[in-house]
């Protein structure tokens, strides 16, 4: 479990933030409210999961709520048997 | 009944010196736009009405009145004078949307600088672009966007200040960069502002284009009567709205009606720094009572994709009046914004270089889904044809013409005059948009006349993208075109040519999305890659971006006689 959620943290962390930020967010930290990741970004970070995970995730599921955090990213990736 | 009373009627007794005579200016006069969305408040009995309501991500709200406003911005333009900062100077503005980038802009303009606003998602690159061509003399900016500044500083000679407005003290600041924090300067209660004139630049904008690096559009003080105005008669403020524009000041709406249009009409309004999610725009209005909501087609389409279940979770019965910018609002969002709201979002039509709204539709007038609207009162607008840009018929799609003169209109591109001079055409000025008017004068969008790509509202250029492909060290060449999509209106779409020894990869094609989007930006980043093994091409080399486009659109490839290979 949290394998996962550390690698998705640490993606999160090398693409998306800069230096300063990088000690600032946990597993629980609002990437998409929060202004991380942007509506634009969400997109590489799907084609990261996807990649990663060998899976398929249709649009309907990569909802703002859905990538809000690396705990929300990890529930969803449940629902594909990532575990 | 709203402030432009009937359409018809005022486009008959309509001259901007209604605009003048409300702001009690005479030409000749100063008119710097810091002090009349500020002081000017403040001296007609509105200083302790609150100006801003700004509420964070992680949910801290904060509150100023017009006169906390006007001292903060007073001291903004006191700490920037003080570092020797003068009239003229281009100042960056690099932040998200805190309450120091609107007291900045304002306070820029209190002493007489350029405000040179750009987004915060802007990669090392873009910025670099901007402030190179700008000479840009200092950059305001976030501790968390510091070190994006500080890879291209040393390129930037022009770049002598370097302010931080939330420096937390834990790791030492370099030369140039100062911190500053406007709770805890010393306020300055009287600043003397610049005495800026009509023609006095004001706001520096960039904006792409479908050849070259963006191209600044210089704007001047005189703009505030269309932005004054317009917001008055479109967006219909009146003094107890609570208004929530939802653009950020990198873009023009931002500043045009994020800030001068609403203050300079003693209006509250509502900031959300925040990343979009249904939920909390929702609970944003409903909080803070939102009367007046002026947002963009992308957002607009992403809170239908929501659902209508979400929106009667929340009292949104504040609402009263609708609008959009940015791209074309689709007939079907109108009817759904009636549907759930019961108010339709009247779609507004300007751009970057227009400075304020020139073509929309207004409180009264009846709305055609999907229509662009009509002429604001003041605008002179056509269709012009395509070839000889001479006005034609009815119904034919042409291009959309306003003839010069009114007070937002662009005065340059920066240093590029040459550029400037060749938008204006048999006496019009020619927006680069297609569209058709119909029998009752109204408009209807067709699409761009270039290769510009109208991403989320956003303006992207795709010679800057296939340039910064290029510097890729897995790319040959690349086309960058603008691929229809329902929630953007396009997202960025590239073809390319891998160089020999790469081989199309998931993998490679994620590292080219990221690379574009850290040193563009994410608005930049393709959101769709396809590998091909080479790219049409005219005989001279120029990659004919339009038989990509028609080829991804299934439409007719059109004239291809000076295609120099096969598809």
């Amino acid at each position: 479990m949290s394998d996962i959620k550390n690698a998705i943290l640490d993606y999160i962390k090398n693409e998306y933030l800069e230096e300063e930020d990088e000690d600032d967010i946990n597993f629980d930290t609002p990437l998409i409210s929060g202004g991380i990741v942007d509506s634009f970004s969400m997109v590489s970070l799907k084609v990261f999961l996807e990649i990663t995970y060998k899976i398929q995730l249709p649009d309907s599921k990569a909802t703002p709520e859905a990538f809000d955090s690396v705990n929300n990213i990890y529930e969803l990736l449940n629902e594909f048997n990532v575990q | 009944m709203a402030n432009i009373g009937s359409y018809e009627s005022k486009l008959n007794d309509f001259s901007w010196q209604i605009a003048e005579k409300e702001l009690d200016y005479k030409p000749g006069d100063i008119i710097n736009i810091g002090e009349y969305c500020t002081d000017r408040i403040c001296r007609m009995g509105k200083k302790d009405k609150l100006a801003l309501i700004w509420k964070g991500h992680s949910g801290d709200i904060k509150k100023y009145t017009f006169d906390q406003m006007r001292v903060h911005a007073n001291t903004i333009a006191h700490y920037l004078s003080g570092l020797g900062l003068q009239n003229g100077d281009r100042i960056c503005l690099f932040m998200d949307k805190t309450p120091e980038l609107y007291f900045g802009f304002l306070g820029i303009l209190k002493m007489g600088g350029v405000a040179q606003p750009l987004f915060s998602a802007f990669g090392p690159e873009s910025l670099i672009t901007r402030l190179e061509d700008a000479g840009t003399a200092a950059i305001i900016t976030q501790k968390k966007h510091l070190s994006k500044v500080r890879k291209i500083v040393n390129d930037l000679p022009s770049l002598k200040n370097i302010i931080v407005v939330d420096y937390d003290g834990k790791k030492p600041l370099k030369d140039g960069e100062t911190a500053f924090f406007i709770e805890k300067e010393e306020p300055i209660e009287n600043y003397d502002i610049f005495p800026a004139k009509a023609e006095t630049p004001s706001v520096l904008h960039y904006t792409s284009g479908t050849t070259g690096k963006p191209k600044g559009a210089q704007h001047v003080h005189y703009s505030l009567i269309s932005q004054y105005i317009s917001a008055k008669y479109v967006l219909d403020l009146n003094d107890d709205d609570i208004y929530w524009c939802t653009a950020d000041p990198g873009w023009v709406t931002g500043t045009s009606y994020g800030i001068i249009g609403a203050w300079a009409n003693g209006v509250t309004q509502c900031v959300l720094d925040a990343g979009f999610k249904a939920q909390s725009w929702y609970g944003f209005i409903e909080e803070h009572k939102v009367t007046v909501w002026y947002s963009a087609p992308t957002a607009i389409r992403a809170l239908m994709k929501e659902g209508d279940e979400i929106v009667k979770e929340h009292d949104l019965s504040s609402l009263r009046h609708l609008c959009s910018v940015g791209e074309p609002l689709n007939a079907e969002a109108v009817i759904w914004s009636e549907k759930v709201f019961g108010l339709p979002f009247l779609d507004t039509f300007w751009q970057t270089e227009t400075g304020s709204i020139v073509i929309s539709n207004y409180p009264g007038m009846k709305v055609k889904p999907g229509s662009m609207g009509k002429p604001f009162p003041g605008i002179t607008a056509t269709v012009v044809d395509l070839k000889t840009h001479e006005p034609i018929e009815t119904g034919v799609v042409g291009l959309i013409a306003i003839k010069p003169g009114w007070p937002a209109m662009f005065r340059t591109y920066w240093k590029n005059e040459k550029v400037y001079k060749s938008k204006f055409i048999n006496g019009w000025y020619i927006c680069g948009d297609r569209a058709s008017i119909d029998e009752d004068g109204y408009y209807w969008f067709v699409g761009r006349d270039d290769d510009v790509i109208n991403t989320g509202g956003h303006l992207v250029g795709p010679f800057e993208i296939e340039s910064a492909l290029l510097e890729h060290e897995a790319v040959a060449e690349s086309g960058v075109i603008g691929k229809p999509d329902p929630v953007n209106m396009e997202v960025v779409k590239a073809f390319i040519a891998l160089k020999a020894g790469f081989e199309p990869s998931d993998m490679i094609n994620l590292e080219i999305m990221n690379f574009i989007r850290k040193k563009l930006s994410p608005l930049a980043m393709p959101q769709e890659i396809e590998f091909v093994d080479s790219l049409p091409k005219t005989r001279s080399g120029k990659i004919m971006r339009r038989v990509l486009k028609a080829r991804e659109t299934g439409e007719d490839i059109g004239d291809i006689s000076t295609l120099e290979n096969d598809l």
